[in-house]
């Protein structure tokens, strides 16, 4: 569905309101990543508030796309989306991470039931993602919902993404689309220090899957992107994003210490008030 | 005598001519039970790691090719995979050989299975020592003590082809997790179409015929086999057992065993497997807490295994039936 220049504006509002929450719920749990989920919320607000075929208020709807947030530890972006796009309040953000939540420090489909599938441990989404496919491919049901898989440069480097990759080819899976967080960055450095994943496009290529590269923050570009993945009958897609890890808070921006920690009360304060001054009132 | 509720094989202690026993690999049960799950709900779906001939699961990928999926090797995915597809709705028994399923891709069931409560059956053929001369890295002993740790994880270890089909069958409509334990060899056939099978429930296969029994005999998997040889030379030495089939190692049968305990106040534990952590152990687990009981365990000590012949190896690792009498003899010498 073709983005008009008003929905644009609203999305990146709605963006931005989810950068907000983002730090405010890091900031109360006193510990998470930060510059994954700020990376992704251009990515995220595009899924929830245009492209996913789903229903915040009927959550289990049967006919809905799926996702598979593979890299849960970037969850806060996916609780804080989900959360303004109705699915539960938004003040529950706060309880991030603390005893009795739903909203556990990486996603768990029994705490939180809106989610598909419990997630964390890096490499194993791709292939979850893989198997609903293939569910929906022997129910005859591949050409009516798509599976979306979201994950991290940083995972593939987990041999399991491969074995999954390689799957996803031989059997033609068209309904998986995934799309890769390419921030360049994980826990201990750049990824090409820590080990290289580049020329990225030809490994995916060389396993039968249909590549595209875009811009992770061009609300127009990704949606076209989407669009095309949705038409490649005959492969499955990965959409290789390129996000910049802790985006929207200039001083978070492109580096790797951001990945695994929270902001102080004070960064936060500061981070929050550069946020808000995109929309003053 | 063999428990004459449960329609056992009259056939059991028969070693040869016409009338010997029939041996039959535990794995061609899941087989036949994997085939029939399939031919009574469309869900059921089979994954295998290039292995599909190895664990049975032939049968049904022939009859059902669009219900099957082959991985390759690639252990990991097939249990990954497998949670994606149950989260569809399907129910997915995954095989491979047990030191690799579980052995190589425990995190991932962990994870996507487990701690995820996805419908799926993990199946690990080939476990134990009597996997033989491929040796000691194909013959998993850690297995059981691996998948019982896991919350929500069934675990059953059948003692024979006609079980295994029977586990098959009950995991198919069981509603949660499960790990299926089998083993390579031919196994002799000890239960009959007849004999009851629930997950859950232990039976006593062998009793005195009358009277209490001294000590209490609790076997799984292929090894059950030698313990009710062990108990028929024990009832003729003057000693009385019983004999409990524990193919259900987890949900275990608490009221079963303490009851066996109850009435023998001596145990003896036989797995093919670690001690540690096994079947024994869960055995320990419950008694400690419900009923303080000697225990001798049968299992293998500490040590990993290596090429040989089936029996050889059983001998050699002293889980055989000889090593069953003496840890008969030497738990009654403790009883109190």
């Amino acid at each position: 569905m073709n983005l008009t220049d008003k929905k644009i504006l609203e999305l990146e509002k709605k963006a931005n309101d989810v950068r907000q929450s983002i730090i405010e719920m890091l900031v109360e749990a006193k510990s998470g990543h930060t510059a994954g989920p700020l990376g992704m919320a251009d990515i995220f607000t595009l899924f929830y508030f245009h492209i996913l075929k789903h229903d915040p208020k009927n959550p289990s709807w049967e006919e809905r796309d799926r996702v598979v947030l593979s890299n849960g530890h970037i969850a806060p972006v996916l609780y804080a989306t989900m959360a303004h796009a109705g699915y539960f309040p938004v003040k529950e953000l706060k309880t991030l991470r603390k005893f009795g939540t739903r909203l556990q420090g990486h996603p768990h489909r029994e705490y939180l039931p809106y989610v598909d599938t419990s997630s964390g441990p890096l490499g194993s989404g791709l292939s979850q993602a893989v198997g609903m496919g293939l569910a929906d491919r022997i129910d005859k049901k591949d050409k009516d919902r798509f599976i979306y898989c979201f994950m991290s440069d940083g995972e593939l480097n987990e041999g399991n993404t491969w074995e999954a990759v390689m799957l996803a080819g031989k059997y033609k899976l068209r309904n998986v689309i995934a799309i890769i967080d390419r921030n360049n960055i994980q826990i201990e450095g750049v990824t090409e220090d820590v080990m290289p994943l580049e020329p990225l496009q030809s490994k995916w290529r060389a396993f039968n899957w249909h590549v595209i590269e875009v811009s992770g923050h061009d609300f127009r570009s990704l949606n076209e992107v989407v669009e095309e993945a949705q038409t490649i009958y005959e492969k499955p897609t990965v959409i290789i994003a390129h996000t910049i890890p802790g985006k929207g808070v200039k001083s978070f921006e492109r580096d790797y210490k951001w990945h695994g920690k929270p902001p102080t009360k004070e960064e936060g304060e500061m981070a929050l008030e550069e946020l808000r001054k995109n929309y003053p009132c | 005598m063999l428990n004459p509720k449960l329609k056992l094989n009259p056939k059991v202690f028969n070693d040869a001519g016409e009338n010997a026993c029939e041996q039959v690999p535990i794995r061609k049960g899941f087989g036949q039970g994997l085939l029939s799950a399939g031919e009574a709900d469309i869900n059921v779906v089979g994954l295998c790691a290039d292995l599909t001939e190895s664990t049975q699961m032939h049968l049904f990928a022939n009859k059902f090719p669009e219900r099957f999926i082959q991985v390759g090797v690639a252990e990991q995915n097939l249990a990954t995979v497998a949670s994606g597809m149950a989260a569809m709705g399907k129910i997915p028994f995954c095989s491979s050989y047990a030191m690799f399923s579980p052995g190589r891709n425990w995190e991932q069931i962990r994870t996507t299975i487990s701690y995820n409560d996805r419908k799926v059956v993990v199946v690990g053929s080939h476990s134990g020592i009597s996997v033989g001369p491929d040796g000691g890295t194909h013959q998993a002993l850690e297995d059981i003590a691996l998948m019982r740790v896991m919350p929500n994880m069934d675990v059953v270890s059948p003692c024979d082809a006609i079980e295994a089909k029977k586990a098959t069958l009950a995991l198919a409509k069981s509603g949660r997790p499960a790990y299926l334990r089998l083993v390579r060899e031919k196994t002799p056939i000890i239960t009959t179409e007849e004999t009851p099978f629930d997950l859950g429930k232990a039976e006593i296969y062998w009793m005195p015929d009358v009277g209490l029994a001294q000590v209490g005999i609790i076997a799984t998997g292929g090894l059950l086999h030698r313990a009710i040889l062990a108990a028929k030379e024990l009832e003729a030495e003057g000693i009385k057992t019983k004999v409990m089939n524990l193919a259900s190692i987890k949900p275990i049968d608490v009221d079963a065993v303490v009851a066996l305990a109850k009435e023998c106040k001596a145990l003896v534990t036989v797995e093919e497997h670690q001690i540690a952590g096994g079947m024994g152990s869960a055995v320990a687990e419950v008694l400690s807490q419900n009923f303080p009981t000697p225990i001798e365990f049968i299992g293998v000590k500490d040590l990993f295994g290596q090429s040989g012949t089936p029996d050889e190896l059983i001998e050699h690792y002293g889980i055989g039936k000889n090593s069953i009498k003496e840890a008969v003899k030497k738990v009654l010498s403790r009883k109190i």
